[in-house]
């Protein structure tokens, strides 16, 4: 299958081993992947602070990028969720019928990464290694805007040498929100501090999600406080095997003591 | 002209009522974080609801079939207010009872003043009711020599400790027994001194001290949870008795009712009547609904208003997208899984309407002007959304809200800037390539981020940023 | 201009932009559901109310032993005479005051509708079940309920009830859960609810 890599900009700025972990499992998969070099950004941001008409040239953007292929994959539940429940909106806010058509055409073939392997691909076990002990925390996006339910935990599931552990209160939210985090920067922390405390009574050593921005701010407060687990993008564990492991790879794998 | 314009939506009036907050909500909630005791508090009473709530609502198979149609029959009331109210007018006076309009808070407190007057009570017994909180009502009733008396039992507290409510369901939710009991012994009259913190006992001396109350009071002034245009029936849906008290005791009775409460028939109740309990106190039903139709010979009250409020509410149907926030049938389901209120409480949201549903509707029935922090009081994390039990679409309206704040801005501001700037940038991808190699060059974030300017470095303050990749993901892509 | 015309003036403007399209209400929940008798003692039990299944003709016996000896015993006008044990003191309602209501030991009444799956009685103010007032006031409320007056559902007990009638749903006794939000039984109500289930 020829899919197009919707890489979302900060994937493609600040957490680009999420992409390439995509790249690689989906033509270690067999598919062929495709990088439509206008893309920028879904423009999320714009539209979850309130500037619907600066996000309006990247919807259109974005719709004009994507239109051209037949499935399209981002390794983001919320920016999936942009697309699918804010573009079409932004372009009717803006009075364009036409594309907001589009945009929920585009919409109706975009998938999150868990939901093109599961539901369009129909795999659950990509052939994976990955011998570390990992919870997942399923991103407010992922489970409530794109409901990718139990997809991403079937998919751990059948890696090897993985060993998953339940986060208790998953379903709670991180704390990050995009602006809420700056904007309601206390509330925000307060929220994270809960989410950490969970993180932290797995006892695992890698905490997982679908969406490099709630891993950057779980990550981030994790570092700060130097707690030793680290955040991985669910891409980077499902593209992982064994025998493929660069030396690169292995060492930023690795559990830093 | 002038009968046009007279007749346009209006937002609720300033100065009146408790719908605008004196501080931001940022500010209002950093207050709120640095309380141990409150989120403690908090955190265990959203906890039990939450558990409870899913307990009883996983027994209906047809709760999302239920959702749909309390969605729908909101949405159909809106869509035929004026005719439906028109309606319940009339069957209401047919069965003996008056109907009052009120434009705005000031009109509402007037009207009630004025029939609590006519009686020559100087005290009126309160049932719990959003919408007296909303207008002032207790403050307009005092100014005028009348005494409210609360009688729904956090209500009693929240009068008696000089506090404000901080839930739309439980308003104490953020004191715990042992505050409770204070608050009795310092505020209560006659209360007995060997008042423990038991639960039951604290709600026993709430018994006692308002029994003689309920039996000598000739005034009551409840709110309305529905009203049915089809029959003219009221409904008061409430736990302790203390609705019955008022709603049956008194020679007087006087509603203060939202106008969006109306539904349009009968058969409509059996929708609400299984979503309401079950989504609020998480109960199968709660132990007293009290439903009247008028005025009835020799039972209750016979003499009963009704007051039809506005308040902002016909502004909240003017739009179009905003006006799902009129489908609330004041559950408060949205704050007990809201993870910002279970962190701040009600009160940093500054209006009677907390939590979620208060970010949505509070800004608009004030216009979003005067309450423009809060459409950003939420990480849009969806929870509300899933608990509605009548479906609004908060993260929507949040969204949307966010929007009408930006664009009713008349200056740019820093922020409005940046944004301009990120999405000219965005939509120009070599800008977009420069921008990208700039970060990662200029490193303008200082280590982890720690140097950041405002407002940046609040994210910073507690998390650190990662380093910049050395190459992009499309650097990477092109070369391969 | 009055009020009223302006509030209805300005709710008309506000859905004057773009008509209203009508708006199709989806009614696919359960309108009923099957009758469980079992299932109602359990729910009105789980609300700490107390269930007594008895024949009609226990109804006196069950009534007098819920009782302490001489007790006062209000009665709305119209409740079968048979129900009342010949011990207790019976205040009949010809429009009693309200201190000689509440004053009293216990209220009797019927019921109108009961609900199995919600352990609701609703009361409509019949002459078996009399104003309102009567069965707020006492501490003790003995409901008397024949089988035929349960539904399953809450829909089929609407359909059952005119809204012409003051209605009382009572689930459980008096309770209140504005402390931590745990359901204390007790507040203004009946702390005691009996219901005597009749088949």
């Amino acid at each position: 299958m020829r899919i197009a890599l919707f890489v979302t900009c900060l994937a493609d700025t600040m957490f680009p081993q999420a992409a390439k972990a995509t790249v690689r499992l989906l033509e270690r998969l067999g598919h062929e992947v495709v990088f439509p070099e206008q893309q920028t950004c879904c423009g999320q941001m714009h539209v979850n602070t309130g500037y619907q008409r600066d996000a309006l040239p990247l919807v259109r953007r974005h719709v004009r990028t994507f239109d051209p292929y037949d499935v399209v994959v981002a390794p983001s539940g919320s920016c999936v969720g942009s697309v699918r429940h804010q573009h079409a909106t932004v372009a009717r806010r803006a009075g364009d019928e036409r594309l907001a058509g589009r945009a929920e055409s585009v919409a109706g073939r975009t998938y999150e990464l868990s939901e093109l392997l599961v539901d369009v691909l129909g795999v659950t076990d990509v052939g994976a290694y990955y011998p570390h002990r990992v919870t997942y925390h399923p991103t407010c996006h992922s489970l409530r805007m794109l409901r990718v339910g139990d997809r991403p935990l079937r998919l751990l599931r059948e890696v090897r040498g993985l060993d998953l552990v339940e986060l208790p209160a998953a379903e709670q939210c991180c704390g990050f929100g995009g602006t809420f985090a700056v904007k309601n920067a206390d509330t925000s922390t307060a929220m994270l501090a809960d989410k950490m405390r969970h993180v932290l009574a797995t006892g695992a050593d890698v905490c997982t999600a679908g969406d490099s921005s709630c891993l950057m701010h779980i990550g981030g407060g994790l570092a700060r406080l130097r707690t030793g687990v680290r955040t991985v993008h669910l891409a980077e564990i499902l593209a992982s095997t064994e025998p493929s492991q660069t030396a690169d790879e292995r060492s930023r794998l690795a559990v830093r003591p | 002209m002038t009968r046009t314009f007279l007749g346009m939506p209006a937002t609720a009036p300033a100065g009146v009522g408790q719908l605008r907050g004196e501080e931001s909500f940022p500010a209002a909630a950093r207050r709120s974080l640095a309380d141990p005791q409150l989120r403690r508090n908090l955190g265990h009473a959203t906890r039990t609801i939450r558990a409870k709530s899913a307990g009883v609502i996983g027994e209906l198979p047809d709760w999302q079939e239920l959702r749909s149609a309390g969605s729908a029959i909101k949405a159909d009331v809106l869509a035929r207010l004026p005719e439906l109210l028109e309606q319940l007018e009339a069957k209401v006076t047919e069965a003996g009872g008056v109907v009052h309009w009120a434009a705005d808070a000031n009109e509402a407190n007037r009207i009630v003043t004025d029939l609590v007057r006519a009686t020559g009570s100087d005290r009126v017994i309160k049932v719990k009711s959003m919408a007296t909180q909303e207008i002032g009502l207790n403050e307009a009733l005092a100014e005028a020599g009348i005494e409210p008396v609360e009688t729904d039992l956090a209500e009693l507290i929240v009068q008696l400790g000089d506090d404000r409510p901080s839930h739309i369901l439980v308003p104490a939710i953020h004191r715990n027994r042992a505050e409770i009991r204070e608050i009795f012994l310092r505020a209560m009259p006659e209360v007995d001194p060997a008042l423990t913190d038991e639960p039951a006992v604290l709600a026993a001396a709430a018994r006692r001290y308002l029994r003689q109350t309920f039996l000598h009071t000739k005034v009551a002034v409840s709110g309305a949870n529905f009203a049915v245009a089809e029959t003219g029936t009221l409904a008061v849906v409430e736990s302790e008795g203390n609705g019955r008290m008022c709603l049956t005791l008194p020679e007087t009775l006087i509603t203060v009712m939202g106008v969006e409460k109306v539904v349009p028939t009968w058969r409509d109740l059996e929708v609400f009547l299984q979503l309401l309990p079950r989504a609020s106190t998480g109960e199968r039903m709660n132990p007293y609904t009290s439903m009247w139709t008028g005025v009835t010979p020799g039972d209750g009250p016979q003499a009963f208003h009704l007051v039809l409020l506005d308040n902002g509410r016909s502004a909240v149907l003017a739009d179009e997208v905003g006006r799902q926030a009129l489908h609330c049938i004041r559950c408060s389901a949205c704050l007990n899984v809201c993870p910002v209120y279970e962190r701040t409480g009600g009160h940093a949201y500054g209006s009677v309407y907390p939590g979620p549903i208060g970010a949505v509707l509070s800004p608009q029935l004030t216009g979003v002007a005067d309450n423009a922090s809060l459409p950003y009081a939420s990480s849009l994390c969806g929870a509300c959304f899933d608990a509605c039990p009548v479906k609004i679409d908060i993260p929507e309206l949040l969204v949307h809200l966010r929007a009408e704040a930006v664009e009713a801005r008349r200056r740019p501001t820093a922020e409005s800037v940046a944004m301009a700037a990120a999405a000219y940038t965005m939509d120009r991808p070599r800008l977009y390539e420069a921008a990208q190699r700039a970060a990662r060059l200029s490193r303008l974030a200082g280590r982890r981020g720690r140097g950041l300017p405002p407002p940046l470095n609040g994210w910073t303050g507690s998390r650190d940023l990662p380093d910049p990749p050395a190459q992009t993901f499309r650097d990477w892509w092109a070369e391969r | 201009m009055s009020s009223r015309d302006l509030v209805l003036g300005r709710l008309r403007a506000a859905l004057a932009e773009g008509g209203q399209p009508p708006v199709q209400v989806p009614r696919d929940y359960r309108p009923e559901g099957t009758l469980d008798l079992d299932q109602l003692v359990e729910r009105l039990t789980d609300y700490r109310a107390h269930v007594h299944r008895v024949p009609e003709a226990a109804v006196a016996d069950t009534v007098a032993g819920l009782l302490p000896a001489g007790a006062t015993v209000v009665v709305p006008p119209g409740l079968p005479r048979a129900w009342l044990p010949s011990e207790v003191t019976t205040l009949t309602d010809d429009g009693l005051d309200n201190e000689r209501i509440a004053a009293a030991d216990a209220v009797v009444t019927g019921a109108a509708v009961a609900v199995a799956e919600t352990g609701t009685v609703v009361l409509d103010g019949s002459p078996d079940q009399g104003r309102r007032v009567l069965s707020l006031l006492p501490d003790r409320h003995v409901c008397v309920l024949r089988a035929d007056q349960v539904v399953a559902t809450v829909p089929q007990a609407l359909a059952r009830l005119s809204p012409h009638r003051p209605l009382t749903w009572i689930s459980g006794p008096s309770a209140t859960s504005d402390i931590e939000l745990n359901r204390v039984e007790g507040v203004h109500g009946p702390r005691n609810l009996h219901v005597i289930l009749l088949p």
